[in-house]
């Protein structure tokens, strides 16, 4: 067996394994949920399959342990219990560490030994009889559970099944699938005959029936999955809803006889058409000039008579059909991609000089492709944040047992999608903040009912768009940032003086210091003192800011904001003398002029009034250290950051540029105001602006 | 103190630091290129002159003039900007380095290098790797692992701080 091959199976049975950390965890909650022992099963059933296909035996050992008991738990021989869900997620990371017992290190045989004693004690629990029938096909006679019944509901499935012509050779039976299928309920078979060659071709091992089966279920997709679950690898087999009850009235008009012919491959769109030109009853017409069989328009027919929507559904369906790409290479043509944005700048301005029409049209659909590439490449990396949620739900439920506390993880956006590299490196802060407010935060759940609060705490993590960012907030209900102890404490450390004016927020944000932990207690998950510097850190390395309210009795909320991408953005470019610099446009509100006579009415003061409202600003000049002169006419650009308003002071607005954002490097690392640069379409470089800093700095300077 | 280590080593690219021959290990020479527009980063130390576009990349430049406490490098047809890959705590950062004009490339026999003086030069001894010696003339073989080390460029971020001079 091939590395590669090994290290494809390795993937997906990481992935396989996030998805059933995922189900365990949502079955917890939902005990019921048939879909969702289902899941696990299948989970189990396909690390065990190929695990012992690509030599992991020991791990199709261990696992064909715990998928014995979800055998049971789903034919409803076993209930789904909490202490299932715990041993099962213990499993499932021995099962991982099994997997990654090359690069992570030793496994601890001992723990597994102990885990597979577990489960099959488990199984025993259950009768013996049931036990020993764990087979992986379920057996269709049995009556079901009546959840299972409940919950998936009646549906009608489209079920086009080509088997491998030399299927029989792997010791499969054909009928047998059909009558297997035919008991999980109302059934109709329609075999397509016409592939079978003449007799003295016929090669009577083969198989060269296929078959239409419109199948009329409660038990759910998974339960007709399940039916070919051996045959998957060596046959054809789509299913499809054709019509379940919830959705009658989706789509009123449904499709006619032709189109489902079409659809389903029959017959070709064309053959349809001139069929179609003398108006006669299709279906009957179509068997009169043996373009399809009688089987086929009945099959037709019959799903016809059954079916409302259907079309939105399998489109999605397709839709979702992926590759699979090394990161590295996304990361190289994202790359490339910024190339060729700095290219095509050079391109629009040498056009721009020549004043050639055509090669102005030349540049600008260049300029319109480029862009387009842009989003597309960058939309190939973006992924749903959920992902990483379910990390976090483990680590809520894992932690909140640590401490004896009650907390339940509450998620939404997790659809909201987001740069693989962010995402990435937002983990690590994340599991911070979750931990801080699941170990500060929450209380016990004596002191909450104490405090008139419910025992079980929540902690909120929410996720949203906004602009070209993404706002992240984890918001918990617990006791509270408090105040005083983070003022007493920053007096302390040196950080403030004790007479010191500030606001909530400002004191809050103290904990952002390096070094500084209010905790009286050090415990193993939180409180050493080093964590809050190093997430602001992290987030302020991602280009984004955090920021952190509290009520005391009632929670807080911290809030992050991170740019959609690390690759490129918007900017708006300004200059200073003869530099340039560029800013995000995202967070740029509007551009002002600053006259001398402005700046002579303020008195001194770094205070511009835009329509009533007074806006401090900075000079980019004396910031910088600029030693010219500012010309008569200076531009002022307002910003705003979390709801302030700063305006930034620079000899000249430029315009809107596309700037691919370059790391200063390792010499530069440490230099504040500046985030980064981008090279301009003249080949020379301009600095981008880190206005949170400049800001900050504004402030500190008073 | 300074070893010279192996074959490649033995070639050395020469350049002028206002009169002084100077020379560099050609394996941490990567190119040389014409003096371009430098955008200056603002708040850092006079020798770091600032960032390049190195075909898309952004390339920091220092100006060897001011870190080895000479005055400013004047620009003319001959200053040139030598690119250079040194060694930053294990990670091979490029950089360029402002320099009057390049020379030659030499090749120096191990027996031609001579340890560094202790005294009698302006710079630090620690950056000299050694003094080669060639015809009648001294060539100053550069450390530039060490002019540029992690304690040095640290000053960077230090911003009002004055540029230390090298005595």
């Amino acid at each position: 067996m091939s590395d590669q091959h090994i290290e494809v199976f390795r993937e997906e049975a990481a992935e396989l394994l996030a998805s059933l950390e995922t189900a365990l965890l949502e079955l917890e909650e939902s005990p019921q949920d048939q879909e969702l022992v289902a899941q696990v099963f299948r989970a189990m059933h396909t690390i065990k399959g190929s695990g012992a296909m690509f030599g992991f035996d020991e791990v199709a050992e261990f696992t064909h342990e715990v998928e014995t008991v979800f055998d049971l738990v789903r034919k409803g021989e076993l209930p789904v219990t909490g202490n299932l869900v715990s041993q099962s997620l213990s499993a499932r990371d021995y099962i991982r560490s099994l997997l990654e017992e090359d690069t992570e290190g030793e496994v601890d045989r001992a723990q597994g030994q102990r885990l597979m004693e577990i489960f099959r004690s488990m199984a025993q629990e259950s009768s013996p009889k049931a036990a020993e029938q764990h087979d992986e096909t379920p057996d269709p006679l049995e009556p079901s559970a009546d959840a299972e019944q409940d919950l998936a509901g009646e549906a009608t499935y489209r079920i086009r099944l080509r088997l491998a012509e030399d299927i029989s050779l792997s010791g499969t039976r054909p009928e047998g699938l059909l009558r297997e299928l035919s008991e999980l309920g109302p059934c109709k078979v329609v075999a397509q005959p016409e592939l079978i060659p003449l007799l003295d071709t016929l090669v009577p091992e083969l198989c060269y029936v296929h078959w239409d089966i419109i199948l009329n279920t409660s038990r759910g997709i998974n339960a007709i999955k399940d039916v070919f679950i051996f045959v998957e690898d060596d046959a054809e087999i789509n299913i499809d809803v054709i019509d379940d009850n919830d959705s009658v009235d989706s789509d009123p008009s449904y499709k006619r006889i032709g189109e489902i012919l079409v659809e389903r491959g029959d017959i070709s769109q064309e053959e349809l058409d001139s069929i179609l030109a003398p108006a006669k009853p299709i279906g009957q017409k179509l068997v009169d000039m043996h373009k399809v069989t009688t089987g086929s328009v009945q099959a037709a027919l019959h799903e016809q008579e059954m079916v409302r929507e259907v079309r939105s559904q399998r489109k999605t369906k397709e839709s979702t059909s992926s590759v699979r790409v090394p990161a590295d290479r996304l990361d190289e043509l994202v790359n490339r991609v910024g190339e060729l944005v700095t290219v095509q700048a050079r391109l629009s301005q040498a056009a721009n000089m020549r004043n050639d029409n055509e090669l102005l049209a030349i540049a600008e659909e260049v300029e319109r492709l480029t862009a387009e590439l842009r989003d597309t490449s960058l939309n190939m990396r973006m992924l749903p944040i959920g992902t990483t949620f379910s990390k976090f739900k483990r680590l809520v439920r894992d932690l909140s047992n640590e401490l004896n506390k009650k907390v339940d993880l509450k998620t939404t956006g997790a659809e909201t999608e987001i740069d693989k590299t962010v995402i990435e490196k937002l983990n690590d802060p994340l599991v911070h903040l979750i931990r801080n407010s699941l170990d500060h935060g929450i209380e016990s759940p004596e002191t909450r009912q104490a405090a008139n609060k419910p025992a079980t705490g929540t902690v909120l993590l929410a996720a949203a768009h906004s602009g070209d960012s993404v706002e992240l907030i984890i918001k918990d209900d617990g006791k509270g940032l408090d105040r005083d102890a983070i003022f007493t404490k920053g007096v302390e450390r040196g950080l403030i003086t004790p007479d010191a004016q500030l606001s909530d927020t400002e004191v809050f944000n103290l904990i952002f210091a390096p070094g500084f932990s209010t905790a009286q207690q050090v415990t193993g998950i939180s409180g050493r003192g080093v964590g809050m510097d190093v997430v602001k850190r992290a987030i302020d390395n991602l280009r984004g800011n955090i920021c952190i309210d509290s009520q005391p009795g009632e929670g807080s909320t911290i809030t992050i904001r991170i740019p959609l991408t690390l690759a490129i953005v918007e900017s708006l470019l300004v200059s200073v003398d003869e530099d340039n610099y560029a800013l995000p446009l995202s967070i740029v509100e509007e551009c002002v002029e600053l006259s001398q006579e402005d700046i002579a009415r303020a008195h001194g003061r770094n205070l511009i009034n835009v329509r009533e409202q007074i806006v401090p600003y900075i000079p980019l000049r004396e910031e910088f250290d600029v030693p010219s002169e500012p010309p008569p006419l200076q531009q002022v650009v307002i910003t705003s950051v979390n709801g302030t308003q700063v305006g930034l002071v620079v000899d000249q607005v430029i315009g809107q540029h596309q700037s691919v954002i370059k790391s200063l490097g390792r010499v530069y690392r440490d230099v504040q105001g500046i985030s980064g640069a981008t090279i301009l379409g003249d080949g020379s470089v301009a600095l981008i602006l880190d206005i949170n800093h400049l800001a900050y700095r504004a402030e500190q300077a008073g | 103190m300074a070893e010279v280590n192996n074959i490649e080593m033995n070639q050395y690219l020469t350049f002028m630091l206002k009169d002084e021959v100077f020379g560099l290990a050609i394996g941490q020479v990567r190119e040389v290129l014409d003096f371009t527009n430098i955008t200056k980063v603002p708040r850092t130390p006079e020798y770091m002159r600032g960032v390049i576009n190195l075909r898309g990349s952004v390339v920091p430049v220092v100006d060897l003039h001011l870190k080895f406490g000479l005055e400013q490098t004047e620009k003319t047809v001959n200053t040139c900007i030598i690119i250079v890959e040194i060694n930053m705590d294990g990670e091979i950062t490029v950089l360029g380095a402002l320099a009057d004009s390049v020379q030659e490339v030499v090749e120096l026999e191990p027996e031609q290098i001579e340890p560094a003086p202790k005294i009698g030069t302006k710079l630090n001894t620690e950056f000299i790797k050694g003094m080669g010696k060639r015809d009648e003339e001294f060539i100053i073989l550069l450390d530039i692992d060490k002019v540029f080390s992690n304690e040095e460029l640290m000053q960077v971020h230090r911003a009002e701080a004055p540029h230390q001079e090298i005595s």
